[in-house]
């Protein structure tokens, strides 16, 4: 009897032990199966096919080029959102998204332009496309090994005719420095606005007021500033030998160290160091119109009777020398600023237009060097008219005679935008 | 010795970055961005010097009391208090957190209104300097002066109303004789600075060194 007692209980436990473990099992059980039912793909939404991956010519090594087999229903996709990770690293977060690709697009992207998340140069990677709906829900394809590894290359293919070019561009001007020093005459057309130089510092110096040389807004890295500054060391030269004083006001800290040491060192050249007042050149501000007030306000009071406006300049041209023409000084303008030039050639007595700027230190020096360099200037131009009059020919005799031999001349001089 | 060694650099320097033009391997590139990385830092030590500029030509104005020295303390006080006011001294008007810093206000309603000022003049300059330009005094300048009419008028919709021809005119003007005389400016100008550059390069040029480069 009492082993009955015991009996029972325990055959109860016994009982009710598989139906516990049946309750767990299946929560165990139904979870995933859940959870798969919502990662199983839509019926109607396909994944992307094989991902082809081939490096990027002329570069450095920090792009490839991939593209995808587009699936073959793609109903219902809004886009495709490409994932990179390095070959054999393991787990989700090893995944990046580095492209997202509309699905009206082609299926191609250049991998490697993103920051964040660059292409190293010999790394091999993996990638896979997911279809996306416009909720965000993805839909995986497989995994494809990139194949092959980026790598840099030395020389760009795509800029073989610039090379052609400047080293044509170069040889001529070296051909021409090489004749300019064996003594050939070379004739240089007169150009008003240098030859007036001379006259300008003249009147400075007969009506005893200052001499005002702006040396543009721009930085040192422009070449037009650099230009400037080689004509304001002849023109300081003719300054501290005429003992004019000179008001050299700069907008860039850079260019301000660089003109004063021209202007110094012009003024030792001319051996006139003590006539050098170091207060004569200045940096005055960064701010394009707080400079403009500033110059303005000096040429109101100071009142010099010749400006000179060198460099590069933009918006503050005409305030510049709209107030220098009121004030009634005598005004030269060099600028390679095409929007520029008209409001110098309107308010200012000479302007110097586009390469006149880079001609006037030859013109002003008269070495054979740098006559040499202007003649190999012209030699090019020459041949771009050349093309340009064999270009109007070709595209005549297309019209004429329903011909392209036009686009086979634009083949060989163009070549395409290079990144 | 004091002129060789910069030539070198900038030759030496130059050739570089004509060769890295060419080159587009990650040495190359790194290479150029290391040169280009030292730009900032040039810069932040000549705005020191440029400063000190400023401040040693405006002090000796006040000091011997030159022609219009007052105008010197409108230079000084801003140049320092600005500074001052932004890094130093950050505070509001009324003390809050909400209400802007006095260096705020300031360049709001003082330096931005100046400049917007200084460059609204320029409405009135470019008017001056038509009237200017477009005086018929000869044959030449009468052509300008309808060419003018005509694109302007073709800018506007009261052109478009006087004539279809005339924005036609306009937009022919423009891309043609206009756009040609543009491009061969262009074309100059590239080959100026390319000889320049070449110049500066291998030496020819040695202005920029100080004087007159000899």
């Amino acid at each position: 009897m009492r082993k009955n007692w015991i009996g029972i209980p325990a055959l109860m436990i016994l009982l009710l032990l598989p139906s516990l473990s049946v309750a767990q099992g299946d929560d165990e059980i139904l979870t995933p199966v859940a959870e798969e039912q919502l990662e199983e793909p839509d019926p109607g939404l396909d994944v992307p096919g094989a991902v082809t991956v081939q490096d990027k010519d002329n570069d450095a090594g920090d792009n490839l080029l991939v593209s995808f087999e587009l699936p073959a229903n793609t109903e219902g996709i809004f886009a495709y959102n490409v994932y990179r990770r390095v070959a054999g690293e393991l787990g989700e977060e090893a995944w990046n998204l580095v492209e997202v690709i509309p699905a009206e697009e082609l299926p191609e992207f250049i991998d490697g332009y993103d920051p964040e998340y660059p292409i190293s140069t010999g790394v091999l990677y993996e990638y896979r496309v997911a279809s996306t709906t416009v909720d965000g829900e993805e839909f995986f394809g497989p995994i494809f090994e990139a194949g092959i590894v980026s790598k840099g290359e030395i020389y760009h293919t795509g800029k073989t005719k610039v090379l052609i070019a400047g080293g044509l561009f170069i040889f001529l001007i070296f051909y021409y420095f090489g004749k300019a020093q064996r003594g050939a005459k070379m004739y240089l057309r007169p150009i008003a606005g240098i030859e007036a130089i001379d006259e300008a510092i003249g009147r400075a110096t007969e009506m005893g007021k200052p001499v005002l040389y702006v040396p543009g807004l721009s930085g040192i890295a422009d070449v037009a500033t650099i230009a400037s500054l080689t004509i304001l060391g002849r023109v300081a030269k003719k300054i501290a030998l005429y003992q004019t004083p000179l008001i050299v006001p700069n907008r860039d800290p850079i260019v301000f160290t660089v003109a004063e040491e021209v202007v110094k060192q012009a003024y030792l050249e001319a051996g006139r160091p003590d006539a050098y007042d170091p207060d004569s050149v200045f940096f005055l501000t960064t701010s394009q119109f707080a400079f403009v007030a500033g110059v303005n306000g000096m040429m109101m009071r100071e009142k010099p009777a010749t400006n000179f406006y060198l460099g590069m300049f933009w918006a503050e041209s005409l305030l510049l020398a709209e107030t220098g023409s009121l004030s009634g000084a005598i005004q030269i303008a060099g600028t390679d600023a095409v929007t520029q030039l008209p409001f110098f050639i309107t308010t200012c007595d000479y302007t110097l237009i586009g390469e006149e700027l880079y001609a006037a230190s030859a013109y002003l020096g008269r070495e054979p060097k740098q006559i040499g360099a202007l003649k190999g200037q012209d030699a090019c131009k020459a041949i771009i008219m050349s093309f340009i009059t064999v270009a109007l020919i070709f595209g005549i005799i297309d019209v004429v005679a329903n011909t392209h031999i036009l686009d086979w001349l634009r083949d060989l001089v163009t070549t395409p935008i290079i990144e | 010795m004091k002129r060789t060694v910069p030539l070198m650099i900038v030759m030496v320097g130059g050739i570089l970055m004509i060769l890295q033009y060419f080159i587009p391997h990650q040495i190359s590139q790194t290479v150029f961005a290391y040169y280009t990385d030292w730009t900032p830092i040039i810069v932040a030590f000549a705005l020191v010097l440029g400063v000190g500029s400023l401040t040693r030509i405006h002090s000796h104005k006040i000091r011997r009391k030159a022609k219009n020295w007052q105008y010197s303390y409108a230079v000084l006080i801003p140049l320092f208090g600005m500074p001052v006011l932004a890094h130093i001294w950050p505070v509001s008007l009324s003390g809050g957190m909400e209400s802007p810093s006095i260096f705020h206000f300031t360049f709001m309603h003082v330096q931005v209104s100046i400049q917007a000022t200084m460059f609204s003049l320029l409405a009135f300059y470019i008017a001056s300097a038509a009237f200017r330009a477009f005086r018929a005094k000869s044959a030449l300048a009468t052509v300008l002066l309808l060419s003018a009419v005509v694109v302007m008028l073709g800018q506007v919709p009261i052109g478009e109303l006087l004539g279809r021809w005339l924005p036609e005119t306009g937009l022919w003007i423009l891309r043609y004789p206009n756009l040609a005389a543009k491009r061969a400016i262009m074309l100059g100008v590239g080959f100026g600075m390319l000889a320049t550059n070449l110049k500066i390069i291998f030496g020819v040029e040695r202005n920029w060194l100080g004087g007159t480069g000899k």
